[in-house]
């Protein structure tokens, strides 16, 4: 049991590394940098599911007959493009955040913003 | 066993002499210049030689060409990233070690 | 114990150690470059598991534009962060042990990794992708053909996606035209590191070139319009990075960037309504050449990768222009 799982279970280890640095801390970019952490576990995760022991990348060749499957490869080269399009957006929305409330911290600037509640 | 076996054993063997030891110099070594000199020989020695090894084992010509591009593109990156780390560091104002130690004294 | 899983086991180890750095890191400097160590050596754990494809991606993707893209964020805003409070850690670190125990419990249902009975092998549809899609396609890259042909519909949602955090970021990072953001703009790398101008220029047109070849070869061997893409904004990224926003935008301006975005999914949707246009469904690429179905497919996949291409190339330098132009302004 152990020798087939280990990989799922270092695999989930690395996800939820991810999610602790985006709970954990108050720093947006901090934030995205663990969210990227556990996109690319959930990728790992994936593709794991699809080899099989013996096989070979799926492209067809000579003289090869057991091949990995192509079918978890093609879903996770869309999840990489589309994980670094919303990483831009989040970085985006970041330097935003900074030029408006000059902090990048997350407790500044909700601090700030119910502070001017407080004020209003 | 071919010579042609050994000789790629010996290559690819002392590639990865240089690679461990320059991993140990990037942990061991006192300064960020130096540091950055055991990275970069990594990347230049060790790499280059690995892939020379790899090049004698070569099925075919296709392989062998592009083995020989990746060295070649790796001989040139590779020295040039560790300048660029080294003159930024410069820039910035990191101090040698020899700088250092004689302020010490 | 074979070799191939000693070198998983290690891959996985320094996969955990990194993590664990880029959580522990107080500086973010430190956090993104460890990050796009993180996406190097997941690259290389793909190549060990048989997804070369996805290794491509991921080393251009992950450990280039990711790690681009996060310190110009931090350019743009400060790099230190505060010490986190404590009442933060201990609920994060539960819900992340508690989850991690419910994913474990949950894994002892699934196949060993690497099991040939498991429901991902023996499902007919394997064999539909795998064999017949060479007498349907001729295309050797069975993910290629999966990606462009049977799967061409998620391809065309993808592009869009990418289309719309381009203008997404676009948005967001310019504003009104100035003409003082063009004074501002030195290009002050010019006359200090002259090994990596030398360098770079001597590069650029490799690294073009190999983005075409990627592009074109992407039917026959790991590639595609994607990594083309990147590896394509990428070349363009190193140019801005060392001659100035100025020097690139003679080669390659604004607004010749953002036409770019939009004619790439133009290209793919254009596909598909030709090819309605032709008397099939959308996106069959079987009509471009009734007589010959697979030298259509062949056709088809090609056209929507270049549109592919295009789009991710013009997304990723259209992003950077935009991100630099905002710190030029301060």
């Amino acid at each position: 049991m152990i020798a087939t799982h280990y990989t799922y279970w270092i695999i989930f280890a690395l996800m939820m590394i991810g999610l602790y640095a985006v709970m954990s801390h108050g720093n947006l970019v901090k934030k995205l940098i663990g969210l990227n952490i556990f996109q690319v576990a959930v990728f790992m995760f994936f593709i794991s599911l699809g080899r099989v022991d013996g096989g070979s990348p799926p492209i067809i060749t000579e003289g090869i007959e057991v091949y990995s499957h192509p079918l978890p490869h093609v879903l996770i080269l869309t999840a990489i493009v589309v994980g670094v399009a919303t990483t831009s957006v989040g970085v985006a929305i970041a330097i935003r955040i900074y030029e408006a409330y000059g902090t990048v911290e997350e407790d500044n600037a909700l601090a700030r913003d119910a502070a001017e509640e407080g004020t209003q | 066993m071919t010579a042609l076996d050994v000789a790629s054993g010996v290559l690819l063997l002392a590639g990865s002499l240089f690679a461990v030891t320059g991993g140990i110099g990037l942990l061991r070594f006192p300064d960020f210049y130096t540091r950055t000199h055991a990275a970069g020989l990594m990347d230049a020695a060790g790499a280059v030689l690995i892939l020379l090894g790899l090049l004698l084992l070569a099925p075919d010509l296709g392989s062998g060409v592009r083995l020989l591009l990746i060295a070649a593109f790796l001989l040139v990156t590779g020295p040039t990233a560790t300048h660029a780390l080294a003159h930024a560091a410069r820039n910035d104002g990191v101090r040698v070690w020899a700088e250092r130690e004689d302020k010490k004294r | 114990m074979s070799t191939f899983d000693l070198a998983e086991a290690v891959l996985l180890g320094i996969l955990i150690v990194t993590a664990v750095a880029i959580t522990r890191a107080r500086s973010l400097f430190v956090a993104a470059m460890l990050g796009g160590l993180f996406s190097l050596v997941t690259a290389s754990l793909f190549v060990l598991l048989d997804a070369v494809d996805v290794a491509l991606t991921e080393a251009a993707v992950g450990a280039g534009i990711s790690t681009v893209l996060f310190i110009t964020a931090l350019a743009l805003t400060n790099s230190r962060e505060a010490t986190t409070p404590r009442r933060r850690v201990i609920p994060a670190g539960l819900v992340a042990v508690l989850a991690t125990a419910g994913l474990v419990y949950a894994s002892f249902d699934l196949p060993g990794v690497g099991d040939p009975d498991s429901p991902v092998q023996t499902h007919p549809i394997t064999d539909t992708y795998l064999r017949e899609s060479q007498e349907d396609l001729h295309v050797p890259n069975t993910v290629t053909g999966v990606l462009a042909s049977y799967r061409g519909y998620d391809t065309l949602g993808e592009v869009v996606v990418i289309f719309t955090a381009g203008i997404g970021v676009l948005l967001l990072m310019l504003g009104p035209r100035r003409p003082a953001d063009e004074v501002k703009d030195r290009a002050y790398l010019q006359t200090e590191y002259r090994v990596l101008r030398v360098v770079s220029k001597t590069l650029m047109p490799f690294i073009l070139l190999f983005a075409l070849y990627v592009l074109l070869h992407g039917e026959y061997s790991p590639g595609g319009g994607f990594q083309a893409g990147v590896i394509f904004g990428a070349g363009f990224i190193l140019y801005t990075l060392m001659f100035g926003l100025a020097a690139v935008q003679r080669v390659l301006p604004m607004r010749t960037l953002v036409v770019l975005v939009a004619v790439g999914v133009l290209i793919y949707a254009g596909v598909g309504v030709a090819t309605m246009a032709l008397g099939g469904g959308f996106l069959d690429y079987n009509e471009f050449n009734p007589g010959n179905p697979s030298g259509g497919q062949v056709a088809g996949i090609l056209l929507i990768e270049v549109g592919v291409g295009v789009t991710v190339a013009a997304v990723m330098v259209a992003m950077f222009y935009s991100l630099v132009r905002r710190g030029v302004r301060r």
